[in-house]
């Protein structure tokens, strides 16, 4: 059984980290629309830590098999996620330069 | 070895810190280049501090994984260009969804408890994710068609396809007497048929919706990280707010993009989008041809000029010479402006990322919203290598594109439409703009005849 204290702290933690979410996005121009998409891409990366953990706590070859697969994959979702949200907004640090502060719209 | 794995926690919450301070920098373009690098520095602690882990093992094959994938994303998201990023970001989100359904099946190795439920659920989201990605990866590299792929009875198959996975996940945990079953046999089910779900999920939808499916698809795998966060003996709570905070995110962005293409989210995926061809439409007229030299007389004496690009313009990197035309015009006192489609190019922002890279500033780049009166008071439009983004097909009922927003730019006086050949756009649709009496066509790669009419209105 769950135990209902674990429960309920797991419900407070995703309230709030989806609002955390909701906010984040709501309140950005469309133009930040794609890099952000990128960004929130590498931060799923995390998965990476996840993929480690079962990896190093497999005993059975088949799951050592899986847990390293999930390595590979998260790796390369962190990475791949990383640069390509790094290349993108290269892009923006230049021009952005020149652009007064204040809301971007 | 002292054990430091108290340090875990700390740094954990650090991470998490870090990453909503990130993502907080990166919605704001001057601030936005240093919040992908706070991030970035707080999944490079998290992942060292995961090693001090008790109990781990297999440390070389961890190290080997991570060169491996590590490298690959490295060299693989470095190499491609600029224009290939859509799919790209497609790419590494279906491999995030991979790891989250391979974490998945080897919690459900072992032993079966009350969190299995969530690992169910994490793998069928996460293994959806993956292959479904993947497929809009193909569909936008251009290795399949981008077309939809649609067959009769599909919405039943694939309904049947994801009741089944959704019963096989339900066999593992239930295990039920009655079927002479094991849970060894469920779990390749499952997995089977949810990664055969995400691909028949995905076949049906056309490349101009991609945007809006891979938007979904990395809230899908927020979802899934945050799920698989929670099915662990110890809940890792880094993967569970991180997952949570991509899966809101995401899901807000993904309303967002279908809002601004007025397409429900629904009609993205049962729509079939494009799959119909309208019958017996007969278009009028002839598309009419145009050199260089020509182009860039109307365009040094109009009072007006309004560039719409789109992802022709991406793929033939022609943004610096558009740039180029930009300064050129100006310096005769010809005002510019850019109109840009939300979804122009293959997602939103990819316009404004391509004209922020050539130098083109934010203030000159205005939504259809903004620049749609502005057409009919236009003499010249140049259209750059968009297609679907301005075919007047979307006001006609009965068109797969009706009720699409585009760009009104047949209001203006001349509509000029640099375009590599005869071909239809990204939806497969005809676009009947390319017929009207006041467009001209001017073909070749756009980089090539910017550059054309670059030189020639150096000349003037």
């Amino acid at each position: 059984m769950i135990d209902t204290t674990m429960l309920w702290t797991a419900i407070y933690i995703v309230m709030l980290a989806a609002f955390t979410g909701y906010v984040i996005i709501s309140r950005v121009p469309t133009l930040l629309h794609t890099p952000l998409m990128s960004g929130s891409n590498f931060i799923h990366g995390i998965v990476l830590v996840g993929a480690l953990v079962v990896l190093g706590l497999a005993t059975t070859p088949l799951e050592q098999a899986i847990g390293f697969v999930a390595v590979i994959l998260g790796a390369a979702n962190v990475t791949g996620g990383f640069v390509v949200t790094e290349r993108i907004l290269q892009m923006f640090n230049r021009s952005g330069k020149k652009q007064k502060e204040g809301d971007p719209k | 070895m002292t054990d430091l794995s108290w340090i875990i926690d700390p740094v954990y919450i650090a991470t998490i810190f870090f990453f909503i301070i990130g993502m907080h920098r990166m919605s704001h373009p001057l601030t936005a280049r240093s919040g992908i690098v706070w991030a970035g520095a707080a999944m490079l602690i998290a992942t060292l501090v995961t090693f001090l882990t008790p109990n781990l093992t297999n440390f070389a094959l961890m190290a080997i994984g991570i060169i491996i994938g590590g490298g690959f994303g490295y060299i693989a998201a470095k190499r491609v260009a600029m224009t290939g990023m859509p799919q790209m970001v497609a790419l590494f989100n279906g491999m995030g969804g991979g790891a989250a359904a391979g974490i998945s099946a080897v919690e459900l190795l072992g032993t079966i408890n009350a969190t299995s439920s969530l690992a169910v659920i994490g793998g069928i989201i996460g293994a959806v994710s993956f292959s479904g990605s993947i497929i809009a990866f193909l569909k936008l590299q251009g290795w399949m068609r981008p077309r939809p792929i649609a067959f009769t009875g599909q919405q039943v198959v694939n309904t049947a396809v994801l009741v089944l996975a959704i019963l096989s996940g339900a066999c593992i945990i239930l295990n039920p007497a009655w079927i002479p079953l094991t849970v060894a046999m469920y779990l390749p089910l499952f997995f089977v048929l949810s990664l055969v779900f995400g691909v028949l999920m995905t076949l049906p939808i056309g490349g101009a919706d991609m945007p809006v499916v891979i938007s979904m698809y990395n809230a899908f795998t927020g979802l899934a990280v945050a799920l698989d966060g929670f099915s662990f003996a110890t809940p890792n709570y880094a993967m569970v707010i991180a997952g949570i905070i991509v899966g809101a995110a995401g899901s807000l962005l993904t309303l967002q993009m279908a809002k601004a293409m007025n397409r429900s989210i629904t009609n993205v995926f049962f729509g079939a989008f494009g799959a119909t061809e309208e019958a017996g439409l007969q278009i009028q007229g002839s598309m009419k041809p145009v050199e260089a030299d020509d182009v860039a007389v109307i365009l040094a004496y109009a009072n007006k000029v309004i560039i719409a690009p789109g992802y022709g313009m991406a793929v033939a990197q022609a943004q610096q010479k558009v740039k180029e035309l930009t300064d050129l015009l100006e310096s005769r006192n010809v005002p510019v402006k850019f109109a840009i489609h939300p979804v122009a190019g293959r997602m939103p922002g990819h316009m404004n990322v391509l004209l922020a890279e050539a130098g083109v500033a934010y203030d000159r780049l205005f939504d259809q919203d903004e620049i749609n009166p502005e057409f009919a008071g236009t003499d010249v439009v140049l259209v750059i290598g968009a297609n679907d983004t301005v075919n007047p097909a979307a006001h006609r009922q009965g068109s797969p594109l009706y009720g699409m927003p585009i760009l009104d730019v047949e209001q203006a006086k001349n509509v000029i439409v640099l375009k590599r050949g005869q071909g239809r756009g990204f939806a497969g649709i005809e676009n009947d703009l390319f017929y009207r009496d006041n467009t001209r066509m001017l073909y070749g790669d756009a980089q090539e005849t910017v550059g054309k009419v670059v030189q020639a209105l150096k000349k003037l």
